[in-house]
């Protein structure tokens, strides 16, 4: 999903920052604001932002013979929403621009959105309806962690289609940069899935009385999780 | 089923890595001499762009000097987050043990 640098025309790479930043602002007060008041809930911070730095360093073959990579937001939106898990993101991404060339400065702030915004978001909305819904918890943390990979990738489409609609226009070209990128992220997006759900069980295993603390999971459906591991 | 969702985790990456095998083996028999498949899908965009004449306006700063020292720093990438992952879980893993 990474926008190389220099890929964006003006007025793109600017709107994006423009419109990227108050995430990013807010999540930084929210940052300040969990350090201060629920310090129990850094060493979680600590693991969300960690599997945004393994997930989105893993390269992946995926079915239609390129290698694209999931991006590991979904898990700090799911436990700590939006805007935290866009400050993650920004992390992993200045990361990558600097040291791997992969991403780019300019390009930063359309990258944020698509990665630590937008797939946050759809993650938090799903994983908050889901839990609201009754759903199944692990479920429901699939689907919301899958979504915000498959997201991603389609935000960023529709960003290179906006800059850039060729002669084919907006449709055209989003269903050209969707078959590069959405369509290869399909199995990833299963795959980041999984595995956020199973780390999701395992936070239930040691730290259950995180989830309550941060307002995740009623304290009866964790009882319930407990017990059918048990 | 105490391992249920390892196992069905386990599963699914194991039927991932069985696709990958088969179409690998598909796609291979149709390269020619010196192309290679698997690129990213970022450069794949990227070249997209490209073809339609656009010219990149800024350049990375810096760019890893080869593919060696690429993999080198996404390696190391990993290997940060997972020993926070590691140290975080085994941490509440003993309090919980002692408690």
């Amino acid at each position: 999903m990474h926008i190389m640098e220099g890929f964006l025309p003006s007025p793109w790479w600017e709107i994006w920052f423009i419109v990227s930043l108050p995430f990013i602002v807010i999540g930084l007060y929210q940052l300040n604001k969990l350090v201060q008041e629920k310090r129990e809930a850094l060493p979680l911070l600590a693991v969300a932002g960690a599997f945004v730095f393994v997930l989105s360093s893993l390269k992946l073959p995926s079915f239609n013979g390129s290698c694209s990579h999931p991006t590991g937001t979904g898990l700090g939106a799911i436990l700590f929403g939006p805007c935290i898990a866009a400050v993650l993101g920004l992390i992993v991404l200045v990361f990558q621009a600097v040291f791997l060339a992969h991403g780019g400065l300019t390009t930063l702030g359309a990258n944020v959105f698509s990665m630590g915004i937008a797939g946050p978001i759809v993650a938090y909305l799903v994983y908050k309806a889901g839990i609201r819904a009754g759903a199944n918890t692990y479920a429901t943390v699939f689907v919301a962690a899958a979504l915000a990979d498959l997201v991603t990738y389609v935000v960023t489409s529709i960003q290179l289609a906006l800059a850039f609609p060729g002669t084919a226009g907006f449709l055209g070209a989003f269903s050209a940069f969707a078959a590069v990128f959405a369509v290869t992220q399909v199995p990833l997006a299963i795959i980041e899935g999984a595995v956020i759900m199973l780390v999701f069980k395992y936070i239930v295993q040691l730290k259950p009385e995180i989830l309550t603390s941060l307002n995740l999971l009623p304290e009866s459906t964790v009882q319930k999780l407990r017990e059918a591991a048990a | 089923m105490k391992y249920g969702m390892e196992i069905a985790v386990a599963a699914l990456i194991i039927v991932f890595a069985a696709v990958f095998l088969v179409q690998d083996a598909a796609i291979q028999s149709t390269l020619g001499e010196g192309e290679e498949a698997w690129g990213g899908a970022d450069g794949e965009a990227a070249s997209l762009i490209e073809s339609t004449g656009y010219e990149p306006w800024a350049e990375p700063i810096w760019e890893p000097p080869s593919g060696e020292i690429e993999s080198l720093l996404f390696a190391l990438q990993a290997a940060i987050g997972a020993v926070v992952i590691g140290y975080v879980f085994g941490y509440w893993q003993g309090n919980r043990k002692t408690a």
